[in-house]
């Protein structure tokens, strides 16, 4: 073979190029003029605004319209891994000074046999979150809410560290029930232990470790009501309305049994 | 005997010992979703083993395989002693390293994030550090490519590059530019967040970038394939190549098309306007072209060695190819596969098809059958082919050969073809469990249970095929000669320039990526608040 010399290179660069400039210009036509322009019920648009849609450009939200009040407070808490896990000496001493008031239900030490929970070991972020949200109304308790009122963002924050920094209740395993291993597909219930610990832990998932019974029990029945909605983005929510009350009882138990 | 032969086979060996490990996972995960397994008490290990056989799969075992047949191609072709032989080792030793980097925390459950990363999901750094390894020991395979390549040209000014060589350097350059959307999304978006520098990812825009890099790496599985097509099987079963430019073309039309298309795995993304997910399957769909030149050239081409062996008529050329010769077996069952994955492929990237089967059982089914069917029996053939080059003894098992290559096809079509069904039955991918005593899937379990029984059989075949490879290490020593390539059937009086070099088509590449990417990148970084927070994947408890 020899090669040939550069008049067919010139030729060959040209053909080429111009062949894969008009396929992208067809496909650029195609895709972001003629298709567009050809959608039934896109009518309201016009063809600039068709060709922007086509190539990903959201258009801003019309403006006159507001949106639909809302009719429950939820949660505008956005919760991250790094949330608070470093943990400050000082932060810690002032949250257990701040704790004196919250023994008599939740326990000197964050364990008490009050069915109410035991924050002992939370994670920071946990509890940091749920103050908030009493705070701003995303979640309600009449014993809660007044007393988190007075709270500032740096005393929540004290709190969750030294809550955080308190030893758990030690656990003890049983075999986890099949909600909380596997979960439930059909009803789309994720398995419990995939976010609260048994299989792994996720940002934001409260350790549900030696809970008391009622307590969870009580929980996921608000969430399956919508009583409580301070959960971002409906997560247990819509979680808990797929679980039985086999499901519900059984989760409850094995969680409130781990100590 | 090829010079650098210790190092060939160190990639090799390496590249399939991944394999056979994965292959283990691979068939451990059909089984525990399956209705023969109860259901797993730890789905995290499934997600684990599945980043462990994905990662091993798709970056580390064909990566070895392109880079030791890479080395392999450029000593035998060019006649020349390969260049840069310390630093070959050290790129090997990169790759060798990342991989045991990234499979530390995949084995300790920090990185079960599957193999395609799935922002705002984020593994433990390690995970993304090993794989950076193993990217850039690639680059230097690259590297050492084209300083080959081009100290081969300072000696032979104007001489037309052999085949092989130039095919191999169109896979060189089609990585080199395909890895660089992982690379950015790794370094720029992921690494920094799996370090703690920053809490929150633009998940649209990474998978934007992965999908720059995720179509062609496919090509770049297939490029040792294809190669072995034009440039091995010919010689190997006695034919002659029907048309040396026309495989030239080719590649460079790999290498041009394969990269501006990746937005078809986004059809289901919002972030991705509806015209550049149109634009990109219209050049998916240009992927046919070299397919089907293919199937065409290489169909001579065994045609040709048909009637050399005698065969008459329409069809006694068929009858009369060597069927016992592992190579024509090899050819055959990947072409089935290849014809059967590439039909299931024009559906994936049809826009309207894809939305019955995106995200299903079928995707799964597909890329099993394209690259560990159709690619992986021709990684085969090469090691085979090669063996006794780097070893300097004869492999004389003809009939372990066959044995081994049947089981892979048998194995294969039983994995994928109910795996397909399954997905077109709607059942998801990416779970690792399923209520099959739902009367809405249990339709799904007697294909589940036949995809189990295809990985016992693709079971059986690796290990035959570790049997093959390891008794050619035993075999008594015999002159294997030298090592050659097809020869093509008309001698080619002229050669384009344009087939003979890479600027007009790496140009025409980098040019269609820019009109096809270009816009859809720069305006996700253009958009305020489009972040969400970082999740971290642990095992703790």
């Amino acid at each position: 073979m020899t090669m040939d010399r550069p008049p067919f290179w010139k030729t060959w660069t040209m053909a080429a190029a111009a062949l894969v400039a008009c396929i992208a210009a067809g496909s650029i036509t195609i895709g972001f003029v003629l298709l567009p322009v050809l959608q039934p019920n896109d009518g309201h648009l016009s063809i600039w605004q068709r060709i922007c849609h086509a190539a990903g450009v959201s258009r801003p939200v019309a403006a006159g319209e507001p949106p639909a009040p809302a009719t429950i407070t939820t949660s505008r808490v956005v919760v991250v891994p790094q949330m608070l896990m470093a943990q400050v000496p000082a932060s810690v001493g002032s949250g257990a000074t701040l704790a004196l008031q919250c023994g008599s239900c939740h326990g000197a030490r964050g364990v008490s046999g009050a069915d109410v929970p035991n924050l002992a070991g939370q994670y920071p972020a946990v509890i940091y979150k749920e103050l908030l949200d009493y705070a701003s109304g995303a979640r309600e308790n009449a014993v809660m809410s007044p007393r988190v009122a007075q709270l500032s963002d740096a005393d929540m924050r004290d709190l969750a560290a030294y809550y955080a920094y308190l030893p758990r209740p030690p656990a003890g395993r049983q075999a986890a029930p099949p909600i909380v291993a596997s979960g439930s597909p059909m009803h789309n219930v994720a398995p419990c232990g995939a976010c609260h610990g048994t299989t792994d832990y996720k940002t934001g998932s409260p350790w549900l470790d030696s809970e008391p019974f009622d307590y969870l029990k009580a929980q996921l029945i608000a969430f399956a009501s919508g009583a409580r909605h301070n959960d971002i983005s409906g997560q247990m929510r819509n979680v808990a309305r797929g679980m039985t009350v086999a499901d519900i009882t059984a989760s409850a138990e094995y969680y409130a049994r781990a100590q | 005997m090829l010079p650098s032969r210790r190092l060939i086979l160190a990639h090799f060996w390496l590249g399939f010992a991944a394999f056979g490990v994965s292959l283990l996972l691979g068939e451990w995960q059909m089984f525990v979703r399956s209705p023969l397994h109860a259901w797993l008490r730890h789905p995290e290990l499934y997600y684990r083993s599945v980043t462990a056989h994905g990662t091993a799969m798709a970056y580390v075992f064909p990566m070895l395989i392109a880079m030791g047949f890479g080395y392999a191609v450029t000593e035998a072709a060019l006649k020349q002693d390969l260049i840069g032989r310390l630093w070959a080792w050290g790129a090997f030793a990169l790759v060798a390293v990342g991989t045991v980097v990234a499979m530390i925390p995949v084995s300790l459950g920090l990185a079960s994030v599957l193999y395609t990363f799935y922002p705002p999901l984020i593994a433990n750094p390690l995970y993304y550090i090993g794989i950076v390894l193993v990217v850039a020991g690639s680059w230097i395979w690259v590297a050492l490519m084209s300083v080959n390549l081009r100290a081969w040209r300072q000696r032979n000014p104007g001489a037309p590059v052999p085949l092989a060589m130039f095919a191999t350097v169109a896979g060189a350059y089609l990585w080199a530019w395909t890895a660089v959307g992982a690379a950015l999304e790794l370094l720029l978006q992921i690494i920094p967040a799996s370090l703690g520098i920053t809490t929150t990812i633009d998940a649209g825009l990474s998978r934007v970038l992965f999908s720059w890099t995720l179509h062609a790496i496919v090509y770049f599985w297939l490029m040792p394939a294809y190669i072995a097509y034009y440039t091995i099987i010919p010689r190997a079963i006695g034919g002659r190549l029907y048309s040396d430019p026309m495989a030239r073309l080719v590649f460079v039309m790999f290498l041009v098309f394969a990269m501006p298309i990746g937005v078809h795995h986004l059809f289901a993304d919002p972030q991705v306007g509806a015209g550049f997910k149109f634009m990109h399957s219209v050049f998916t769909g240009l992927v046919v072209i070299p397919t089907l030149l293919t199937v065409f050239t290489i169909c001579a081409s065994v045609e040709i060695a048909g009637r050399l062996r005698g065969g008459r008529g329409m069809f006694g050329w068929l009858i009369a190819l060597p069927w016992r010769n592992p190579m024509m077996l090899a050819l055959a069952f990947s072409f089935v596969m290849l014809g059967f994955g590439g039909a299931g492929g024009i559906i994936n990237m049809t826009y309207q098809l894809d939305s019955s089967v995106h995200n299903t059982q079928w995707i799964t089914g597909h890329f099993h059958l394209i690259f560990g069917g159709a690619i992986v029996m021709m990684y085969f053939a090469i090691a085979t082919d090669l063996w006794p080059h780097l070893t300097g003894r004869a492999l004389a098992s003809l009939g372990l050969m066959r044995a081994q290559l049947w089981t892979w096809f048998i194995g294969m079509i039983v994995l994928t073809f109910p795996w397909h069904y399954a997905g077109l039955l709607g059942m998801p991918r990416r779970m690792a469990f399923y209520d099959y005593s739902d009367p809405a899937l249990a339709g799904q379990a007697a294909a589940v249970d036949a995809s189990v029984a295809g990985g016992v059989i693709l079971l059986v075949s690796g290990a035959l095929f570790f049997a093959v490879l390891v008794r050619g290490h035993f075999a008594p020593a015999a002159d294997p000669g030298e090592y050659r390539f097809s020869v093509a059937a008309h001698h080619q009086a002229k050669l384009p320039a344009a087939l003979n070099g890479f600027g007009l088509w790496v140009g025409l590449m980098v040019a269609l990526t820019v009109v096809n990417y270009g816009f859809p990148i720069a305006h996700l970084l253009s958009l305020k608040n489009n972040e969400v927070p970082v999740m971290s994947v642990s095992a703790s408890q």
